[in-house]
């Protein structure tokens, strides 16, 4: 087996892992849990971008765990932010770049990537996020998705999905973890009308890598948008080593399905002929624990809607029905 | 036994909090978080990558290292375990396609 081939070039696809560099630009010494996909992820990320890029990150886990004074995980220049200001941060240093530009200071083409969490990104972030896309800032924003406010303890966000135990949505008899459907972020900044928007999952690395790539590109046209789901070991409750089975099992079961809007085109990316039964992603999941066999069905009719939903805006059934 | 040398003094510390030197946690050392210490069978390992891309902590090496098989099958490239970051969470044992990681007890006092 060849230790390395050559990455794609511009415009083109990763079609093997083995085109992934080997060079980190997100090196070991961070400190998220034991098991934190948000390491796989970044690591991808950083390799994909490449050198010329300059990344702000709204405070949550992430920034926290990569940046223990006076220790950085990140070789890229990176900006710590506060909480709410991803969107306008990556704004202000895409608009320094192109003045810088403008008055030949600056010679080389370098772009500005924001990472937020989903609080951060689905509610406090989201009028800053939605003003970046409005004024089609060229920036490529990565919405890191464990689904509640992880960083600070496990309070409930807009991304909670329906029936998920959290501080903040506590399970017992009068409660039954999170009773609001899970927002659809990936909607609203389609809305936005941007060149493109996709959905990713570090379980599947080549079709995270091609999102990544195409998005880090497409910056040229205007804002691009990648979110990617991450399994969390303490806040969704799994064992340290099932981050990556856990988010596989999102996609054949039909909870995450991986798409991208390039242009207003809408493809799935991996189509699943033959889904798994929703149980098997939520009986690993501490956080779905006392959920009881009605309630399990009833996130499976949700689950059925999304897929019905996605079929129907391809025009063909790419998803297919529980095996 | 993670930190190297003492904090600057906040005369030393530049505006801002800026960290000048990039990927300076290489010397904060993970590994004496591992309770559980992955194990990569040479002779097993098929070389695909996986464990490689999937470790959150960059902490398996790719390295340019040749290796035959007990059974004569040569490989250009080793993946070897770096215990000086690897925290112990598994993730290369669990998704590793042909069982080629073992995770075993990690050694008291954390040496090999
Ligand atoms: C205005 C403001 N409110 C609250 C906080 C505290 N805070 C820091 S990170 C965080 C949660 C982050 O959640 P998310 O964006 O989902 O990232 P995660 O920690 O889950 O990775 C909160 C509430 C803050 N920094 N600023
Ligand atoms: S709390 Fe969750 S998201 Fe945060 S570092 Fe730990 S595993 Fe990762
Ligand atoms: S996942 Fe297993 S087979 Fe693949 S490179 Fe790692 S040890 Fe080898
Ligand atoms: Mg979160």
């Amino acid at each position: 087996m060849a230790a390395s081939l050559k990455p794609p070039a511009r415009g083109e696809r990763y079609k093997s892992l083995f085109q992934i560099p080997r060079e980190e630009w997100f090196v070991s010494g961070h400190r998220l849990c034991a098991g934190c996909p948000v390491g796989t992820t970044m690591r991808m990320l950083t390799k994909v971008i490449g050198p010329n890029a300059i990344i702000v990150n709204a405070t949550g886990c992430l920034e926290v765990a990569s940046t223990p004074y006076p220790y950085t995980a990140w070789r890229h220049p990176w900006l710590h932010l506060a909480f709410e200001n991803a969107g306008a941060a990556a704004s202000g240093v895409e608009a320094a770049l192109k003045v810088l530009k403008a008055k030949g200071r600056l010679d080389r083409d370098i772009k500005v990537v924001a990472i937020g969490g989903d609080g951060g990104t689905v509610d406090i972030g989201l009028q800053a996020l939605s003003g970046m896309l409005e004024r089609g800032h060229k920036v490529m924003y990565v919405l890191y998705d464990n689904e509640a406010y992880m960083n600070t303890g496990i309070q409930r966000s807009g991304a909670t999905p329906w029936g998920a135990w959290t501080t903040t949505t506590p399970a017992g008899k009068k409660w039954r973890g999170e009773w609001r459907p899970k927002k659809d972020i990936d909607a609203i900044v389609a809305a936005h009308r941007v060149p493109y928007v996709a959905t990713a999952n570090p379980a599947y690395p080549v079709d995270m890598a091609n999102k990544f790539k195409k998005a880090f590109e497409l910056t040229d046209e205007g804002p691009t948008f990648v979110h990617v789901l991450i399994p969390c070991v303490p806040g969704w409750r799994i064992k340290d080593d099932m981050g990556i089975t856990v988010a596989r099992l999102a996609v054949e079961t039909g909870v995450w399905i991986l798409y991208e809007i390039d242009h207003g085109e809408f493809r799935v990316t991996f189509p699943v002929k033959r889904r798994k039964p929703v149980k098997e992603y939520l009986k690993l999941q501490g956080r779905f624990r006392h959920l009881t066999e009605e309630e399990i069905q009833k996130i499976q009719e949700m689950v059925d809607r999304q897929v019905e939903e996605v079929n129907k805006l391809v025009g063909k059934e790419v998803i297919g029905p529980v095996a | 036994m993670s930190s190297e040398g003492s904090l600057p003094a906040y005369y030393e510390i530049p505006p801002g909090g800026a960290i000048p030197e990039p990927g300076s946690s290489l010397k904060y050392k993970t590994g004496s978080w591992r309770v559980l210490r992955p194990v990569i069978n040479q002779d097993k390992c098929v070389r695909c990558r996986l464990c490689w891309v999937y470790c959150p902590d960059a902490a398996i090496l790719e390295l340019d290292e040749e290796y035959v098989t007990s059974k004569g099958r040569r490989y250009k490239i080793t993946y070897k375990v770096n215990y000086d970051y690897c925290k112990g969470c598994g993730v290369c044992a669990r998704e590793c396609p042909v069982n080629a990681i073992e995770m075993v007890p990690e050694p008291i006092g954390g040496e090999e």
